[in-house]
């Protein structure tokens, strides 16, 4: 495919949603397309009710258009079955959530196997894989926890390490840093910015918060189903040295949260 | 995915609500130790009264008068009154398959000695009554022909009468009072025991001539049944052709006319009553079975109430590459394991009751397999049925709805 060949992982091709719910018609997306190449890390901005969300569900493979196409790392995943679309999620796309969404008093290190539960993976290689992607984000003294006996940022993070541990093509981050405070999003954001620089994983964050959208290197506005902008950052955020001018705080306060 | 892997999510799952698991699996529980127990108790039951019976002697037969009252145009011929002592003794005498015939008469009349008394079941017979009946005397001896040919006033006890009337005491040669008359007893039977409360040592043996002449004092001398052995158990059928020509023959009765007697084997009577007790097992395992019905409404409910809680948990597998298949497989899995779990549970007490059972009314312990085997397929498969509509319902869902869901 051609769209390999320019490093795209992402290619969307005049794709529309329209959702139709008794006699309204909502034109989610309006013929919107947009390609994004390898090792990108792009912010998604927009109001409620401009397609972000539903673009960002078809960019995650949870939703299917209701025209165009969609290509993921050359492959159209557009006109998908829901069994080829969940192993597309699987092997192709990390989530992380607004609101974690870890499974309930499941241990950190079993919520990071998931992934590779449903890749059939084999129970030793799983967990040290998933021991592995804790470690990148920096909790590998926090594996057996349940997720009620972390904080929010470190539930954050077992979902990132949960979203890269399967190796997928995109990371896909839906107000990563929404129920977060202020250090801790820095925090997260440099988690991202740090996979995004040292492993050249493409990350997409859709987010509200222009102070998040700076930790990007484009910015993509979405309004009424269209993208309104498109633009690279100039000042670009580097988290790590954003860390260095916020206050200490002690490591006891992280776990009160 | 392997299977492994399901049964430890689905396990998990289970054990985090443990005491509603537990409660949804006693639904189940209940349903297969009531299938278990009864039938076992059931197939107990039909045991002991094929052996009770085989304890009679399946070479026995009895021979009955046949009551024709259809429209009471045959009681003239037939009636109450066709079989007679003649027609017994020609047995016993004339037919070569026969070790022993005796005519039966039974009263019931009150016992009494010293201030103890009895309602004695009074059967009348003649002195091959041991033999007919393998019944050995264990104190003093059975009466004679001697004593059957004079209606001698001599009774012979069983276990249970003897130890009512003379407690502590040794009956033999004691005399003492059947209704009006005075009788000497010269023996008491050897115990056989009981069942289901017939306790087959309550009675009492005296011979038949002194029944008719001395306590019915009837004129006629016909008999109401007859008791003949066959040589051989595989010469009963053959006893049976013999005892029907003779007697056909002696109460010329012509070709093509009904019989005016009954011969019934005790292979019939066993037969019979197996067939009651079958139906009535049946019947009880199918109320069981009705609660093991509830049982897996129970576990639909739970399912359900289940996949409604865990919708979020649903839409992060599916989001982080769970198949609809794969999500019904574990929500399939989780009531299987919970109706399996149940069953397994439901056996082990069952079994336990049935043993218990068996133990206290002395019966062989006998948990059919194939109960054990009918109860465990039939939790499984109740745990698919119940468990589908959940399970089909939780992959049904959209992972974008489910991730939203509070």
């Amino acid at each position: 495919m051609g769209a390999e060949s320019n490093g795209a992982v992402i290619r969307i091709e005049r794709v529309s949603k329209v959702y139709r719910t008794g006699d309204i018609t909502v034109h989610a997306l309006r013929a919107l397309s947009l390609s994004v190449r390898h090792g990108e890390f792009v912010a998604i901005m927009g109001p409620s009710g401009s397609g972000k969300s539903t673009l960002m569900n078809i960019i995650g493979c949870l939703d299917r258009p209701t025209k165009g196409q969609y290509f993921l790392e050359g492959v159209d995943v557009s006109t998908m079955g829901r069994a080829a679309l969940a192993d597309t999620r699987n092997k192709r796309v990390g989530f992380v959530f607004q609101s974690f969404n870890l499974v309930p008093r499941t241990s950190a290190v079993e919520n990071v196997e998931l992934p590779l539960l449903y890749a059939g993976v084999g129970a030793a290689e799983r967990l040290r894989r998933a021991k592995a992607a804790l470690a990148e984000v920096g909790l590998s003294d926090r594996e057996k926890n349940m997720p009620s006996q972390l904080s929010g940022g470190q539930q954050q993070r077992v979902a990132l390490a949960r979203s890269l541990v399967n190796n997928p093509s995109i990371i896909l981050a839906d107000e990563p840093t929404g129920a977060l405070d202020t250090r801790t999003s820095v925090e997260v954001m440099d988690i991202f910015q740090r996979l995004n620089r040292d492993r050249k994983l493409t990350v997409i964050v859709v987010t509200h918060e222009p102070d998040v959208a700076r930790y990007a290197e484009r910015i993509i506005h979405v309004r009424d189903g269209r993208i309104s902008s498109d633009e690279p950052v100039l000042e670009r955020s580097i988290a790590s040295e954003v860390l260095r001018t916020l206050p200490v705080i002690s490591p006891e306060r992280d776990e009160e949260e | 995915m392997n299977f492994w892997a399901v049964f430890k999510v689905a396990a998990r799952a289970l054990a985090r609500n443990k005491m509603r698991s537990l409660l949804t699996t006693l639904g189940i529980i209940i349903g297969v130790s009531a299938v278990i127990a009864l039938v076992s108790i059931g197939q107990g039951a039909q045991f002991m009264v094929q052996n009770q019976i085989n304890s009679f002697g399946s070479n026995l037969l009895f021979v009955m008068p046949n009551n024709q009252v259809q429209g009471g145009a045959n009681v003239a011929t037939g009636g109450g009154n066709s079989l007679t002592v003649e027609d017994v003794q020609a047995m016993a005498n004339e037919l070569p398959g026969i070790a022993g015939a005796s005519p039966m008469v039974n009263a019931t009349t009150q016992g009494v000695y010293g201030n103890q008394n009895w309602l004695l079941r009074i059967q009348g017979t003649n002195e091959k009554f041991t033999r007919i009946r393998s019944w050995p005397t264990k104190q003093g001896s059975f009466f004679t022909d001697a004593d059957v040919l004079s209606a001698a006033r001599v009774i012979v006890l069983g276990k249970t009468v003897a130890d009512k009337l003379f407690p502590g005491e040794d009956p033999v040669g004691k005399t003492m009072r059947v209704g009006k008359l005075q009788f000497k007893v010269i023996g008491v039977l050897a115990g056989k025991g009981s069942t289901f409360g017939n306790d087959q040592d309550d009675i009492a043996v005296v011979p038949y001539s002194t029944v008719q002449k001395k306590l019915q004092q009837r004129t006629i001398l016909a008999i109401g049944q007859a008791m003949v052995s066959a040589t051989s158990e595989r010469g009963a059928a053959l006893a049976e052709t013999q005892i029907a020509e003779l007697l056909r023959q002696r109460h010329r009765i012509p070709e093509g006319e009904t019989d005016d007697f009954r011969i019934q084997n005790m292979s019939d009577v066993a037969a019979a009553s197996g067939q009651i007790l079958r139906i009535m097992t049946l019947l009880l395992a199918s109320i069981a079975g009705i609660s093991l019905m509830v049982g897996g409404i129970g576990i639909m409910n739970i399912m359900l109430v289940s996949v409604t809680e865990r919708t979020r948990e649903i839409g992060i597998r599916m989001a982080v590459g769970a198949r609809p298949s794969y999500i019904r497989l574990q929500f399939l899995t989780e009531s299987v394991v919970l109706s399996l779990t149940g069953g397994i549970a439901g056996m082990l007490i069952g079994g336990s009751a049935a043993a218990v059972f068996a133990w206290y009314f002395e019966w062989p312990s006998l948990v059919s397999t194939l109960a054990v085997a009918i109860a465990f397929s039939f939790s499984t498969a109740i745990g698919v049925f119940f468990g589908y509509y959940p399970a089909h319902k939780a992959a049904r869902l959209d992972p974008i709805e489910a991730l939203r869901y509070e």
